[in-house]
């Protein structure tokens, strides 16, 4: 008796939760609008730009305007003039440069970060000792270097006052060695992130696996620590060989205006209203970058690592 | 020096700052023998282990292998090899070149280090699993793959820390009498970890029973079992009730002891706090009055005559002679 007089209450429970899931939107839908935002974004300030450049890049130009057109001059004019490839050429050699110096430093340092400093209370410490100048902007810690390398600097007044030179030594500032100075202090934190990141997952029975089974230190350096953090090692690589390539501010600066990097070269010819090659030349870049990354996340699997 | 001896602890003693981990613990492991360290977890069995393999220094004391002392030698110079807890694997190799890792260390070349671990992965039963990552094995096979790994490197010593704990029930026995084959086989010495008692007794020709970083009792299972020397040795062998009797502490197997109540030597009355079927035998755990805990094993078809059910008021007897008197 008493089951029966609740079978109404299950039936209607039964109907309102039909009605519940009519409303319910179907799970393709779902996956749909939650990666709306960011190919909104991708598509209206990366793809269009991008489609637009490439447009632009092939129309001719004069003084006062622009005019669709199919040329390659553009292109060519990247290719074959000797000014343009230097500036490539400078471009490439300060990324080449920087990724060495900042993977040596950034690798050593994540390593002492993560495998000596024992107590976490110190490593965050040391962490944050790395990330605080990055509160500061880019441009005034780049600056900060001038009145430290000049040639009445701090560094060449501690050098003679301390008798190793008579003369200040005028490489330090205005040359490739601060140009590379500068971008090593920005972006060593860049290649410290991620390996620390890797180094962190590796299990310490590990190296006592190694170590038990012989491997000196550098045998378990080569065969288990480096393999191990290749993915972090890539994925800073990536950040740092993108900032150098993309960079328009610390060449000009810290050269004194002797060097120029890909994009600074390309905003003069803005500034000069050479619209069609400064496009092919962002193309250009584009294409370079997009093959640099393309080449590293063929060597090591960093959606794996993203995923964890 | 003692040929008879493929380790030796004299006075070996662990201290992390003002801890002491392991006291002053000396030991002999016969030669090609099975030697387990067993205790409670804290009680100093893996810091030992250590020491011996060398991924932990010792504070004070010396440790022998084949009369030769390695206090201060490296792992690998010691001529011991180690499986570790959680095996271990590297990761990125397949199980070909992690059983290979310590040749192409030693700058064996490629042809031969892969021969060589191939024996070694037939030894284990996984030679159709070279190819593979360790990630795309289960648990026992990639233990399996530790141990070849270890033994490749021919050690004189394997020392086996907690290696079966991470397996299934069914999987641990098969293990265990897999490690037992091994060792006859290879006729060298195993000196092996756990915190269970069934694994140590099915295992072990010394037994070595830990407690608070120090010995609380060394002997062949057997003897160990029959004769426990303190109440805390009875305790974690298990299979004894340790009672006071008589102004002294005394063990007495639970299998010896008896619900008869007509029973003959010395008895207490006791309440039935649990009754367990455990297939051949049922286990009886009592409550004596004065709030002792106590079991009795009791064979299926003798439990089955004397019927006793939770609750129940019950005398329970052992025989004189099954009494076993604990130092202090």
């Amino acid at each position: 008796m008493d089951a029966l007089a609740n079978a109404p209450d299950i039936l209607s429970a039964t109907a309102e939760n039909t009605r519940h899931r009519e409303w319910r939107l179907p799970r393709r839908a779902v996956s749909w609008l939650q990666v709306l935002p960011l190919t909104a974004i991708l598509v209206v300030l990366f793809a269009l730009p991008t489609l637009l450049f490439l447009v632009v890049s092939f129309f001719d130009y004069d003084r006062t305007g622009i005019y669709p057109a199919f040329l390659l001059d553009s292109y060519r004019e990247i290719f074959t003039s000797a000014s343009t490839l230097r500036v490539y050429g400078s471009t490439l050699k300060f990324a080449a440069i920087v990724w060495a110096i900042t993977l040596f430093l950034g690798f050593n340092i994540a390593y002492f970060l993560i495998f000596h400093v024992r107590n976490p209370k110190i490593r965050i410490i040391f962490f944050l000792l790395c990330a605080i100048p990055f509160f500061t902007s880019a441009i005034i810690r780049t600056m900060a270097w001038i009145p430290f390398l000049g040639r009445s600097g701090v560094f060449n007044q501690a050098v003679m006052g301390l008798g190793f030179t008579s003369q200040p030594l005028s490489f330090l500032l205005f040359s490739d060695f601060s140009v590379v100075i500068a971008y090593v202090h920005l972006y060593t934190l860049l290649m410290i992130g991620p390996i620390a990141n890797s180094l962190s997952k590796i299990d310490r029975s590990l190296v006592e696996a190694a170590r038990d089974a012989g491997a000196s230190r550098w045998q378990i350096m080569a065969h288990v620590i480096i393999p191990l953090s290749k993915t972090g090692i890539a994925l800073g690589s990536i950040l740092v060989i993108t900032q150098v390539m993309g960079d328009y501010f610390v060449v000009r600066q810290m050269s004194g205006g002797q060097s120029a990097s890909i994009v600074s070269a390309l905003s003069v010819e803005i500034q000069a209203m050479q619209y069609p090659p400064a496009a092919a030349n962002a193309i250009v870049l584009v294409v370079i970058v997009a093959l640099m990354v393309g080449c590293l996340l063929r060597i090591v699997d960093v959606r794996k690592e993203l995923m964890k | 020096m003692d040929p008879r001896f493929d380790v030796e602890l004299v006075a070996v003693t662990k201290r992390y700052g003002a801890t002491v981990a392991v006291d002053s613990i000396s030991l002999r492991v016969p030669k090609a023998g099975y030697c387990c360290l067993l205790g409670p977890s804290g009680c100093g069995k893996t810091s030992t282990l250590r020491m011996i393999a060398g991924h932990e220094g010792i504070t004070e004391g010396d440790l022998l292998i084949d009369g030769r002392n390695v206090t201060d030698l490296p792992p690998r110079a010691r001529g011991t090899a180690m499986m570790f807890q959680n095996y271990a694997l590297f990761p990125h190799l397949d199980c070909l070149d992690n059983v290979a890792f310590g040749l192409r260390m030693r700058g064996v070349g490629k042809a031969e280090r892969h021969r060589r671990a191939h024996t070694f992965l037939e030894l284990v039963d996984m030679g159709g699993y070279a190819k593979r990552l360790p990630a795309q094995l289960s648990g026992g096979q990639q233990q399996r793959i530790a141990l070849a790994r270890a033994l490749i490197m021919q050690p004189r010593v394997l020392l086996l820390d907690e290696p079966l704990s991470a397996l299934d029930p069914f999987l641990r026995v098969r293990m265990r009498e897999e490690l037992k084959r091994l060792q006859r086989e290879l006729k060298i010495t195993f000196i092996h970890v756990t915190h269970a008692q069934d694994e140590a007794m099915a295992l072990a020709d010394v037994m070595v029973v830990m407690d608070g970083g120090e010995i609380r009792q060394v002997g062949p299972p057997a003897e160990v079992f029959e004769r426990p020397v303190s109440a805390f040795v009875a305790r974690f062998i298990g299979g004894h009730n340790v009672l006071p009797w008589q102004g002294n502490m005394i063990a007495v197997r639970s299998d010896h002891c008896t619900l008869d109540r007509s029973g003959r030597g010395p008895s207490l009355k006791a309440r039935v706090s649990n009754v367990e079927y455990q297939g051949p035998t049922v286990r009886v755990a009592l409550l004596t009055s004065d709030g002792l805990e106590a079991a009795v094993l009791l064979s299926d078809h003798v439990f089955k005559e004397s019927l006793v059910s939770t609750g129940d008021e019950v005398t329970f007897s052992w025989p004189e002679a099954s009494a076993h008197r604990l130092a202090a």
